[in-house]
Order: structure tokens, then C-alpha cells, then sequence
């Protein structure tokens, strides 16, 4: 029995019907017509804003008006901020936040994977986990500062905690959901308990861990700029705490915008890590919010 | 469980005749409920070393069962089975399995599956590799090496397991409804290859099926299962000859003789576990 070679798909997509090039235009057209919807919904908003501002029916003291909010981000990058250094506090939330999402993902696989795994400790550890979940952990930050002191520790502590129950629910409801056929496969051909483990539970809770990695990034960012709020010589959320205390609402909304932009960039390197480590999946989502 | 003078009869038994030997086998497992369900009630059948042996019986009557107890997935709950002369402990390198669904792993290409078996056995990796490399070209799948299982038909994934079996060289080989997803033309196809495959390994074969066609082509031996709890209700020796060509031999008198007599046994079986749906769902 021989299965023809894949040469008869060519000749399926190669567009020599007609009618193909109008649809190609069709296509290029709504296109064009989506993005220049999008900066038309920008320029409405930002404009709006501005112009609310200017004119008086929104107090630019209060809410802040885009122009200033541009000028701040201006001073900020040539000047330097109150702290020191921009770039320098970028790193720091930076470092505290990739810190403590990848401490917070390898134990929360670690012991997602062990839970799974085994349903004894499951079954005794459970109600405990449920509870430690269902608390809002972000109280643990004031813990953390009084423990750990101003410095990054605390903050990389906070994010550890707010990732790793993401993590670990993932991973352990991955482990659980392994195929039944493809673990009594694994054995037959001759898998020893490890390769169990590694070589088929860990790649088929794969989708499930790493669907929860663009949630637990999020949520590390907000451990590590909550912590700084919370008390800290250094970063973007002590930028936000700083503006707020000196009333300047263009300050905080310029440092939402630093953040949005650093949030956005590590967003497209947990996609490409997704795409890198999934590449068998027929579709993956890769973007969970739209 | 059988005294040591039954044993040791077994065991003399066994060596000389049967590869695999199965001895009043019940299995009974818990419900959720707490309640004990009996999945097979006294099994007992033998197959011979190179023997291929079909089992038939009505869905759901337990012939997964079967192939579990055989294979040492599960352990019997009473009675013995036998595999090679000795009882089943455990996973035995000397059996492979065909699964009913997709067992190829997802995240494996073509070459990665079919080399599974061979790297969980310690083989060094580039002896695995050139091996997988024959056995894909074996079950005709040369050029699809770098390909992952959601880019192949049901039929090439199915291609892909019997490589990733076959690859081990098993001296028993358990097949559990393995072609019940495929198309009618695919099915016929596979059903040749399977045959074709197993002339030159010369294992002795289990395959459990619902399709008496199927059984009846492909087997020595068809085994005859009851509604659940299975219990061995015939075993039907096939006397047609051999190499079969699975699409011609069903339009052979001797075919359709033997489809009669053992449709007359099964009939009831198939009649008595459709009522008991029925009542289940009313």
C-alpha cells in the first residue's frame, strides 16, 4: 500500500479560478476598512478626552488630560522620574515581575503535577489548597513588606503567590485530564513510571499550564506593582503611589501607559513561547481576551 | 486462585500448546456506587503460539476486559491468566497493543511515535530512529515522518499506531476494535495490512471486534463472548485459506456458511444486551 505524495494538494490552492482576484480585493478592502476604524476609535477617545479638558466639562486637575499625560511620559524619559532613572524603574518592576512569575510557574507545575499525580496527597491537601485560593492573597503583601523588607524580595514574594495558584490549578486539573489511552499506551510500549511522567503527563497538561501562563503574567505585574505600592525605594507602582500623593492624576496615567506598553510586550513573548512550545495543536488560542 | 498441583499442570499445559491461556477468569470492579460490577464471569479460551484468535460479542459486553486482563493492565479478580506459560505480573515487553481510539501521541511527529516504544526500552536513539524510519515506510507512510497526528487521515494515524506496535516485534499482539472508527474502504485496507503485517511476524493475535465480517476474515479462531457478564459462549474454528484477501473472501460460500452458524449464537447475545439498554434508558 503506498499513500500518494502531497503533490495533488498544490494543485488545490493555486488560485487560477476566476473570481479570486475580486475576493483578494474584497479581503485587502475590509481590511484597510478595520484599521482605520480602530485609529478613528483612538483619535475619538483621546480627542474627546483633550477636548473635554480644554473646554472645561472635565477638571484636567482631577482626571488628567492626554497632552499632559504625553508631556509627563516626555520629562520622564529625558529627565528622569522622581526615583531615579525610568529605564531604571522599569527594570525593577521588570525583574520583579519575570522573578516572580517564574518561580511562581515552576512551583506551581512542580506541585500541580505531584497532586495530580497522586491522589492521596490530593485528597488530604485539598480542602487547605481550596481555602489558601479563596483568600485574597494581595494582604499577604503587607506580610511580605513587614517580613521582607522594602526591597525586591517582597515583591517578587507577592507575585509568587498570585501566580503560583494559577499555575497549579492548571497544571493539577492538566495532570487529572491526561488520556486515559494514551497512559495505558505509554506503558504498553514500555514507559517506566518517569517516562510516564515526562514523557506524556507533563506535554499533555501542557495546554492547560500554559493557557494559564497569559493570566499568571498579568497577575505577576500586579503582585510586583501592588508590593512597590505597598512600600518600596524603586518602580512603577512607587511612580503611581509618588503621583498620587502629590496629586498629579497625569502621573498615574502616565505610568499606566508604561505599564500597559511593558504589560503588551511580554504579552507577545508568552504568545511566541506558546506557539514555540504547542506547535503540534491544530489551533491554539493565543489570545484569551479577544 | 488455583492450587500448586493445578499450577504446575497448567504450566506443562501451557508450554507445549497455548501462548495465551486464560483460566476461569472473572473480573469485577467498584462502581462509583460502592457496588461490585462483573465485567467477565469464567472466561476461559487459549490461543496458540501464531494463532489469531477474533472475539466477538455484543457491546459493552466486557471484551475490553479481556484484552486488559491479557495484557496486565488490570489484574483478574479470580481464576488465572497466562501469557507465554507463565501468569501475568505486570506489563510484559513481549505484548503489544492496538487501541480502539487515537493512542498516538499529539505532540510527536510521525517518526517521534513510531520511535516511542524502542526509546522507553533503552535503545540508543539513532538505532531507534533508523528503525522507526523502516517500519513508517513499512506501513506505507514514507514521507510523512515530520507530520503530527492532527495533520493525518484516521486511517495514516491508525498507519502510525500499527508502526508504533509493530516496531517492538511483539510475540503477542492484542488489538481492541482497533479499525471500528474508519471508514468501509479504509477499513478493508487496513484489514489486508494488519494481515500482511502479521505473515511476517508470526505473533499470536487477540483481536476483540463487534463486527462478525471483520472476525470472521481475519481469524483462525472466532471466540464467541455472552452479553455482559462475558462468559465464552462458542469458539468457531475459520477454515478458510491462507493468504486471504480480506475484500474478495467474504463473497466465498465457505464464508457465508460459517457467518450463518456463528450469527445464529451470537444473534441472541447481540437481541438480550439491546434489551437491557433499552431497559436502562427507560
Amino acid at each position: 500500500m503506498n499513500v500518494k505524495s502531497n503533490a495533488s494538494l498544490e494543485t488545490l490552492t493555486t488560485p487560477a479560478s476566476t473570481g479570486v482576484p475580486s475576493a483578494i480585493a474584497a479581503r485587502r478592502r475590509r481590511r484597510i476598512l478595520v484599521y482605520s476604524l480602530r485609529i478613528l476609535f483612538l483619535v475619538v477617545i483621546i480627542g474627546g478626552w483633550e477636548l473635554a479638558t480644554r473646554v472645561g466639562i472635565v477638571d484636567k486637575f482631577f482626571w488628567g488630560q492626554p497632552s499632559g499625560i504625553w508631556e509627563q511620559i516626555v520629562t520622564w524619559v529625558t529627565q528622569g522620574t522622581a526615583q531615579g532613572p525610568l529605564w531604571e524603574q522599569i527594570a525593577v518592576t521588570l525583574e520583579e515581575t519575570v522573578l516572580g512569575f517564574a518561580i511562581g510557574v515552576v512551583l506551581g507545575i512542580i506541585f500541580g503535577v505531584v497532586l495530580g499525580r497522586n491522589q492521596f496527597l490530593a485528597d488530604v491537601l485539598g480542602p487547605y489548597i481550596k481555602a489558601a485560593n479563596s483568600i485574597p492573597r494581595v494582604v499577604l503583601g503587607s506580610i511580605f513588606v513587614i517580613g521582607l523588607g522594602l526591597g525586591i524580595q517582597s515583591k517578587v514574594a507577592l507575585a509568587v503567590v498570585l501566580v503560583f495558584f494559577i499555575v497549579f490549578f492548571n497544571a493539577f486539573q492538566g495532570t487529572r485530564e491526561a488520556d486515559r489511552n494514551l497512559l495505558a499506551n505509554a506503558r504498553i510500549l514500555g514507559a517506566s513510571q518517569r517516562r510516564l511522567t515526562t514523557a506524556v503527563i507533563i506535554p499533555s497538561a501542557l495546554s492547560w499550564i500554559i493557557a494559564s501562563l497569559h493570566t499568571s503574567f498579568s497577575f505577576a505585574l500586579v503582585g510586583a506593582v501592588v508590593g512597590e505600592f505597598l512600600g518600596s525605594t524603586q518602580g512603577i507602582g512607587l511612580m503611581i503611589q509618588t503621583a498620587q500623593g502629590t496629586f498629579n492624576a497625569n502621573g498615574v496615567f502616565a505610568a499606566m501607559v508604561i505599564l500597559a506598553v511593558v504589560a503588551l510586550i511580554m504579552e507577545a513573548l508568552v504568545t511566541a513561547l506558546e506557539h514555540r512550545l504547542l506547535h503540534w495543536r491544530p489551533n491554539t488560542v493565543s489570545d484569551v481576551t479577544i | 486462585m488455583t492450587t500448586d498441583s493445578s499450577t504446575l499442570t497448567h504450566n506443562i499445559l501451557n508450554q507445549t500448546t497455548s501462548a495465551i491461556e486464560l483460566w476461569d477468569v472473572t473480573k469485577r470492579f467498584l462502581t462509583p456506587k460502592g457496588q461490585a460490577y462483573t465485567a467477565i464471569r469464567d472466561v476461559t479460551f487459549s490461543v496458540a503460539p501464531g494463532e489469531f484468535c477474533a472475539v466477538v460479542g455484543p457491546t459493552g459486553c466486557g471484551k475490553s476486559t479481556t484484552l486488559s486482563l491479557i495484557s496486565g493492565l488490570e489484574r483478574p479478580s479470580a481464576g488465572s491468566v497466562q501469557v507465554m506459560g507463565e501468569p501475568v505480573q505486570g506489563i510484559d515487553p513481549r505484548i503489544g497493543y492496538v487501541f480502539q481510539a487515537d493512542a498516538v501521541f499529539p505532540w510527536k511527529n510521525v517518526l517521534s511515535n513510531v520511535a516511542t516504544g524502542p526509546l522507553f526500552r533503552g535503545q540508543p536513539k539513532a538505532e531507534a530512529l533508523g528503525r522507526a524510519h523502516e517500519w513508517i515506510a513499512r506501513v506505507g507512510l514514507a514521507g510523512f515522518e515530520d507530520r503530527y497526528p492532527h495533520q493525518l487521515s484516521g486511517g495514516m494515524r491508525k498507519r502510525v499506531a500499527l508502526a508504533q506496535t509493530f516496531i517492538n516485534e511483539p510475540q503477542i499482539l492484542l488489538m481492541d476494535e482497533p479499525f471500528s472508527a474508519l471508514d468501509v474502504q479504509t477499513r478493508i485496507l487496513m484489514e489486508d495490512e494488519l494481515l500482511h503485517l502479521w505473515s511476517s511476524l508470526k505473533a499470536s493475535v487477540v483481536f476483540v471486534t463487534h463486527d462478525l465480517e471483520e472476525a470472521i476474515s481475519l481469524a483462525d479462531k472466532v471466540c464467541v463472548l455472552t452479553a455482559g457478564p462475558a462468559t465464552v459462549k462458542g469458539i468457531y474454528h475459520i477454515d478458510l485459506p491462507r493468504p486471504r484477501k480480506v475484500e474478495d473472501i467474504r463473497f466465498e460460500p465457505r464464508f457465508v456458511q460459517l457467518y450463518q452458524e456463528i450469527w445464529e449464537d451470537l444473534r441472541n447475545e447481540v437481541l438480550i444486551s439491546y434489551e437491557r439498554q433499552k431497559q436502562r434508558v427507560s
